[in-house]
């Protein structure tokens, strides 16, 4: 017995791969957060004076807020005056093409296995490259822009087309919607920004590769997509940060619209720093995502593998407004060592026969705590409404936990909200069986562990559901036996 | 040739000495029963043979095919050839019965130096080998053993052998929980798999699953020692007159 949960333990001890730190220079403004330091960050930014007013805005009344404490999620007090709110590396602010970028940033990225030239890439995805609080390199644009496709990075999106920024910029996700929505919009540096036109289907993967180098540095990114009339994309979001003894605070944003007929595919794979063993450092990740369903037909669908971070703190959701327009919401959520995740998703329901589904996995080892919270609203006019909602939890070990908030509320009589939930341990028999069967402890819980996500999986691009499913081997590594 | 070989063997579970003294020589070619009364050890045996970490081996040795299995690892046993029809399969969902068998064939073939089949012509050997157990093909695409009832995860573990040509199979009361047909084609199916290279350890109660699969020596076990062997003929006396009896004559091992 021992043995086995010793393998169990090994395999969940695995080493963070991406914890180096890229030493190149920064200009970095310093600690603290006032109206001065957004003034700097929008000048930096050579922004226009309504987004100026419009930081300020969220700035005061984010100093009205308290944060909130309701997830089930324990850590010390976050010192917002002791994080630095805008770290880039030092180039030219606005590059020509690849050649001018930081040799040591194109290395950086191809240590991430994301090469920044176009040339290498095979797979057909365009990328754009944050690092820290700046974009540095957008791959594939001119290519898209013949389709009338805008992909950018945030800042460059103000600067080259403020009429679409201005227009959808809060519209998901006001300003003033929590606490961490509302200090990213006083203070968020850069993001992506995607734009398809009416009728266009994006033809190849969207994605943008998130990247914390500098030390106490916060990153606070902002994304939005706007997927006009009869358009679709689909997009991929991708994450890492160095290993530092101290929390750094991660608080994006990202707002997704979709008009008439439109249909927008969000893939997220989560891998911030998780913290040590014993649970020292890692990134707190607090993240507002939601998309809104505006038009008719339209379709949003969620999938996130979370395996990062020593918080997870997100609820990617749905706004259902259009009649018949479809949410989904899909995820795999792992922690292990001393890693916490409150994480789910909130469904509204507003438009009649608007259809929902939402299918959650959480993977506890060590002594990780792993929090399902969902929230399925069905308004009195979302006649014929239709949710189905699944959640299963698996234990890996006897020192984690999985908790589960399902939440329903449904004000009308025609509409139908179905919930199931499981929650399965591995057991040692389950492993003595697959060693019989000649297949080592590690492969096991591998084969074990990817069954039990297999749904989730199956809605990733088929690139990313590789790298997922090898992700979720090193993140569970030395925890089974 | 020998291909297992106990002496004196004792173990224990939780302190208890379950195992004490069992001495057993197996040849390639053959094979044995045991047989014997509830709690006297026969499944113990077979754990301890395949490596299941509850028990502790105090004394004793154990060759497998040359090599000393106690130092063996569960999973290099299972890639040496040694193979444990479960008592009780185990249920793995989400994983597909085939990709499972696929991982595990791959597993021991890389072991034994030879290429991984790919999914095409490891396909068309598990189509073949499933009409062995007389399986439905739709066994092949579930999850392993989930939703199987106690039959079907018996036929799929010799199935599973079928697939895997171990050269040493321990079959742990595979005939329990079958209905007489069911016993049958399981039966037949292990008929097929015995040759000249491989053995088999037949665990039973029962004597009926010795009418199929037909031994070549039968051991009667008790109390943790293997107290009485003979020819098949052994286990249709057992049938008749019970275990009782054979206590009396213990330690006239043939």
């Amino acid at each position: 017995m021992n043995n086995e949960t010793n393998t169990i333990e090994e395999f969940a001890a695995q080493e963070y791969k991406y914890g180096f730190v890229t030493d190149i220079d920064a200009d970095s403004v310093p600690p603290g957060l006032n109206e001065d330091v957004i003034r700097l960050i929008s000048a930096k930014k050579q922004e226009p004076d309504w987004l100026l007013e419009w930081r300020l805005k969220s700035f005061r009344h984010w100093e009205t807020m308290v944060e909130p404490h309701w997830q089930n999620i324990k850590y010390p007090p976050i010192d917002y005056q002791a994080i630095i709110y805008y770290s880039a590396p030092k180039q030219n602010s606005l590059l020509k093409d690849m050649s001018e970028v930081d040799p040591e940033l194109l290395k950086t990225y191809d240590k991430l296995g994301i090469p920044l030239r176009e040339q290498e890439w095979l797979a057909g995805v365009a990328v754009d490259a944050v690092f820290d609080s700046v974009s540095v390199a957008t791959t594939f644009k001119e290519k898209l822009k013949e389709l009338g496709i805008i992909f950018s990075s945030f800042s460059e999106a103000v600067r080259e087309h403020p009429e679409l920024v201005r227009k959808y910029l809060g519209s998901v996700v006001p300003s003033n919607d929590n606490y961490f929505a509302a200090l990213n919009s006083a203070v968020f540096t850069d993001g992506s920004f995607c734009f398809i036109p009416p009728g266009v289907r994006c033809p190849m993967e969207l994605s943008t590769y998130f990247r914390i180098n500098a030390a106490s540095t916060g990153q606070f990114e902002r994304t939005l997509i706007v997927a006009e009339e009869g358009a679709q994309v689909s997009y991929l979001e991708g994450c890492t940060a160095p290993m530092r003894d101290k929390n750094q605070l991660h608080a994006a944003v990202v707002e997704l619209v979709a008009l008439d007929n439109a249909k927008i595919k969000y893939s997220t794979v989560q891998n911030w720093y998780p913290g040590d063993k014993e649970g020292r450092g890692g990134i707190y990740n607090f993240v507002t995502k939601r998309g809104k369903c505006a038009g008719v037909n339209s379709k949003i669908s969620w999938t996130q593998v979370e395996t990062g971070s020593a918080i997870t703190w997100k609820y990617p959701s749905v706004l259902l407004i259009g009649d018949h327009s479809v949410g989904e919401f899909y995820s795999v959520a792992v922690v292990n060592n001393y890693q916490q995740a409150d994480t789910g998703t909130k469904m509204i329901h507003i438009g009649k026969h608007t259809k929902s589904t939402i299918v959650s996995k959480g993977i506890s080892a060590g002594h990780g705590q792993n929090s399902y919270r969902g929230l399925v609203e069905m308004k009195k006019n979302a006649v014929h409404a239709r949710n189905f909602s699944q959640c299963d939890s698996l234990l890996l070990g006897d020192k984690c936990g999985a908790h589960t908030f399902p939440y329903i509320e449904v004000k009308n009589t025609s509409s139908k909200a179905e919930h199931e939930a499981t929650t399965s341990k591995i057991g040692d028999d389950q492993i003595f069986y697959c060693k019989q069967r000649g297949l080592s402890a590690e492969d096991a819980v591998n084969l074990i562990v990817n069954g039990f996500c297999k749904e989730v999986f199956r809605e990733l691009p088929m690139e990313f559901a590789v790298e997922a499913q090898k992700l979720l081997g090193v993140s569970l590594e030395g925890s089974v036996g | 040739m020998n291909l297992l070989e106990i002496k004196n063997l004792h173990a224990s579970v939780q302190g208890n000495e379950i195992l004490r003294g069992i001495n057993l020589t197996v040849k390639a070619g053959e094979v044995h029963a045991i047989m014997g009364p509830n709690g006297s050890g026969k499944s113990t045996l077979a754990g301890v043979l395949a490596g299941r970490d509850a028990y502790t081996v105090t004394q004793g040795e154990v060759f497998y095919n040359g090599q000393n299995l106690l130092e063996m690892l569960p999973e290099e046993r299972a890639r040496s050839g040694l193979f444990l029809a479960f008592q009780y399969p185990v249920e793995i969902p989400g994983v597909n019965n085939s990709y499972f068998l696929k991982e595990a064939l791959n597993a021991i073939r890389t072991h034994k130096g030879l290429e991984k089949l790919d999914a095409i012509d490891f396909l068309a050997l598990i189509k073949q080998k499933v009409k062995i157990v007389e399986m439905d093909e739709s066994f092949l695409n579930r999850p392993v053993n989930e939703g199987f009832s106690g039959g079907e995860k018996k036929r799929n573990e010799i199935f599973h052998m079928a697939v895997l040509e171990p050269l040493l199979s321990i079959l742990d009361e595979t005939d329990s929980g079958l209905d007489i047909d069911a016993l049958r084609t399981v039966a037949d199916g292990v008929n097929k798999l015995r040759s000249q290279e491989n053995a088999i350890v037949v665990v039973t109660h029962y004597q009926r699953l010795l009418n199929y699969i037909v031994p070549d020596v039968v051991h009667v076990m008790k109390d943790g020692r293997l107290v009485l062997s003979g020819g098949k003929e052994l286990a249709l006396e057992l049938e008749d007159r019970g275990y009782d009896w054979v206590h009396e004559e213990a330690g006239q091992t043939v």
